[in-house]
């Protein structure tokens, strides 16, 4: 039996796509970013997950105005870095895994998660950035990963509440699995931030370390925050945050905070970083 | 709920209704993730704009880079990015641009924690 064994949360800054493409990690500006990340990057290792369901984000990569799925799983044999008008990050392919996304379709969709399913998905930096900082630079990801791509975007996105029963709905799907993998999950975006209009460079460090708090102290609270909240307290692009829920939502009741690291900024962005361990 | 979502200083939420204004404006950005699409707009950018089915307003927008009015008239900002991108220009020099805030100076504050949410929060509650 596939077991969901533990949690990632990260922000997918583009600039850190490019801070690591670059070679500017041990900069000044960059250095206390990546240190927090260190001791995920070690803990990584020793766990070696055979797969992660990546939660994250598109910015107008894949999907244009043409069209816009809330909820889309990447269920394709591998997905290329997209072009973001720069040219594609210089990062491996990610290898995928049909067979268990196929069988997440199966089962979501019989659990009534009416997903859209991708045959076909560029992954941009919300997907590659955090590969990235847990994995640093591969020749090949150590990892197969299932992209579920999350619409924040396009107003509204799904509820908190809606994220986090995906979420749970997610874990009963693994645990139907018949092969025994180590599968993690990663919720990603966030945290505060605002990249829009007059507003721009709005950061909430208290919301946020309270938000960081409640994954593992008062959970339930998050599933009822409204998207007004959301907007108001993280920012108009904070609102990314709904993504971690999914996450928090398939690691059960029990989950215990392994690792934290918090830095403003990375450009517009406060970063926040958590690993969380399932209990049962 | 129109209200509630108008009633955050300097920020304009993506709805349904600022999507359809913007459909066009961002169709075009979007059309910037092509090499061959950006080096034509660079060397015409006038003619270029004139391919597409926009507003003079959101047309004005893009050739004088003024984000906020491109925001106002239906731009996202991860769409209006790849225009940035197509510039060479980086997020912090535009948020300086849309907030009205000198680089160096924005650049400090960001370094210092970014902008407090204290009176950014409601129009209508004052806080």
């Amino acid at each position: 039996m596939a077991r969901i064994t533990a949690g990632v949360g990260t922000s997918h800054v583009p600039a850190i796509g490019a801070a690591v493409d670059r070679g500017k990690t041990g900069q000044e500006y960059w250095k206390p970013l990546f240190d927090g990340y260190a001791w995920s990057r070690a803990w990584i290792g020793r766990e070696r997950p055979d797969v992660v369901i990546l939660v994250y984000n598109d910015h107008a990569s894949a999907f244009s105005q043409e069209m816009i799925p809330t909820f889309a799983l990447g269920c394709a044999e591998s997905f290329t870095p997209a072009d973001e008008g720069f040219g594609p990050r210089p990062v491996p392919a990610v290898p995928g895994h049909p067979d268990l996304a196929w069988h997440l379709v199966q089962s979501l969709i019989m659990d009534e998660f009416d997903l859209t399913i991708m045959n076909k998905l560029d992954v941009d930096h919300g997907l590659t950035v955090p590969m990235s900082l847990l994995f640093g630079r591969p020749e090949a990801w150590p990892v197969q990963v299932i992209p579920l791509a999350v619409n924040v975007i396009q107003y509204p996105p799904p509820t908190a509440n809606r994220c986090w029963l995906l979420g749970e709905a997610i874990r009963r799907a693994v645990r139907g699995y018949a092969e025994g993998l180590n599968v993690q999950i990663w919720g990603t975006g966030g945290m505060s931030h605002q990249l829009q209009g007059p507003r721009a460079g709005f950061i909430n460090t208290p919301f946020d370390l309270e938000f960081l708090d409640r994954l593992t102290g008062d959970p339930q609270a998050l599933r009822r925050i409204p998207h007004i909240e959301y907007l108001r307290e993280a920012g108009s692009e904070g609102i990314e945050l709904v993504m971690w829920l999914i996450m928090r939502g398939a690691l059960g009741d029990g989950v215990r905070e392994l690792h934290r690291h918090y830095h403003v900024p990375a450009s517009n962005t406060a970063v926040g970083h958590i690993v969380l361990k399932a209990l049962s | 709920m129109s209200d509630e979502l108008n009633d955050i200083p300097g920020t304009t939420v993506f709805t349904g209704e600022m999507s359809r204004k913007g459909y066009h404006l961002n169709q075009f950005c979007m059309s910037l993730l092509n090499a061959e699409n950006r080096a034509r707009f660079k060397a015409d950018e006038r003619a270029y704009v004139e391919e597409w089915p926009m507003t003079e307003a959101q047309k004005q927008a893009v050739l004088a880079r003024d984000w906020n009015a491109a925001i106002a008239e239906g731009g996202n900002i991860y769409f209006l990015a790849k225009l940035i991108f197509t510039d060479g220009a980086t997020f912090p020099e535009v948020s300086s641009a849309m907030t009205g805030i000198p680089l160096d100076e924005y650049t400090a504050i960001m370094l210092a924690g970014g902008r407090s949410p204290e009176g950014l929060r409601s129009i209508k509650e004052g806080r």
